[in-house]
């Protein structure tokens, strides 16, 4: 119960701290790189780091590589349904969701994962 | 090119609420990945590390706060709203890549160094997120100037 405290606690510190430079930082564009922040990992890794060993966070870095290509692709096509079919940020960022299951998942199989 | 400056006072237009919703996102978000990790293996739960949670609600935030703005000034701001959500996602793809080269500097360097591997790593995102981001406005200022060239020299051999 406390490491998922803590895990929350330290996640939400880092998440926020993220998002509050890329809300002051100007041009728009500029402050999505904020949007892609590794803000998760650090607190993920940390934490992994602490409890498991090395050997642990860098086999989580390694799948990492997998969902950041799928994120690339999901924002893409965030960005597509935003300007050409005119969704809303909410639906479009949420229907999109399926397409960076899909390819992370999808890289993750072609790679030969195993979890 | 449009320099990158800090505006402080952007942090006026959030509610308090909504810096609680991304508290807790992020949070969630954290707890959620160590979850699928102890259920499911390191391997899967890398996977959402680089899960887009908290992107969703830093678009309907800035769509948000556009759509106020500009209501406040007395237009709809539903179109201008979007663009600003569509050039966060446009910035966040970018974004990305250099979130590939973090997770691909940390899985080189943990095993050696646990400093290096986060301070390398961090490193390996800013300067790959900043230099894509450049590297995109200079082609699109490249482009402009191209068709603006174009332009001028069929209007003269019009004239």
């Amino acid at each position: 119960m406390t490491e998922y405290l803590v895990r929350f606690l330290v996640g939400g510190v880092v998440v926020s701290a993220f998002a509050m430079l890329g809300d002051v930082i100007r041009p728009k564009s500029f402050a999505g790189l904020f949007g892609a922040a590794p803000s998760v990992a650090l607190a993920t890794l940390g934490i992994a780091i602490y409890q498991h060993g090395t050997g642990y966070a860098a086999l989580q870095s390694q799948t990492m590589m997998a969902g950041a290509i799928a994120l690339a692709v999901y924002c893409v096509v965030v960005c597509q349904l935003l300007v050409r079919a005119g969704l809303r940020a909410l639906p479009a960022t949420m229907i999109s969701l399926v397409v960076w299951l899909l390819v992370a998942f999808g890289l993750f199989a072609f790679a030969g994962g195993q979890g | 090119m449009t320099p990158v400056r800090f505006s402080p006072s952007s942090l006026k237009e959030g509610r308090w609420y909504e810096y609680l919703i991304r508290f807790a996102l992020g949070g969630g978000a954290t707890v959620f990945t160590g979850l699928i990790s102890s259920r499911y293996g390191a391997s899967i739960g890398g996977l959402f590390l680089a899960l887009p949670a908290i992107f969703c609600a830093s678009a309907t935030l800035i769509e948000k706060h556009e759509i106020r703005r500009k209501r406040e000034a007395g237009l709809d701001g539903t179109r201008r709203g979007r663009e600003a959500a569509a050039l966060d996602a446009a910035g966040a793809a970018l974004g990305a890549l250099g979130m590939l080269t973090f997770a691909a500097v940390f899985w080189l360097a943990a095993e050696s160094s646990t400093p290096a591997a986060f301070i390398g790593a961090s490193l390996a995102w800013l300067v790959v997120s900043m230099a894509a981001w450049y590297g995109r406005r200079k082609m699109r200022s490249a482009r402009t100037a191209d068709k603006a060239g174009g332009s001028a020299v069929s209007r003269s051999r019009r004239g």
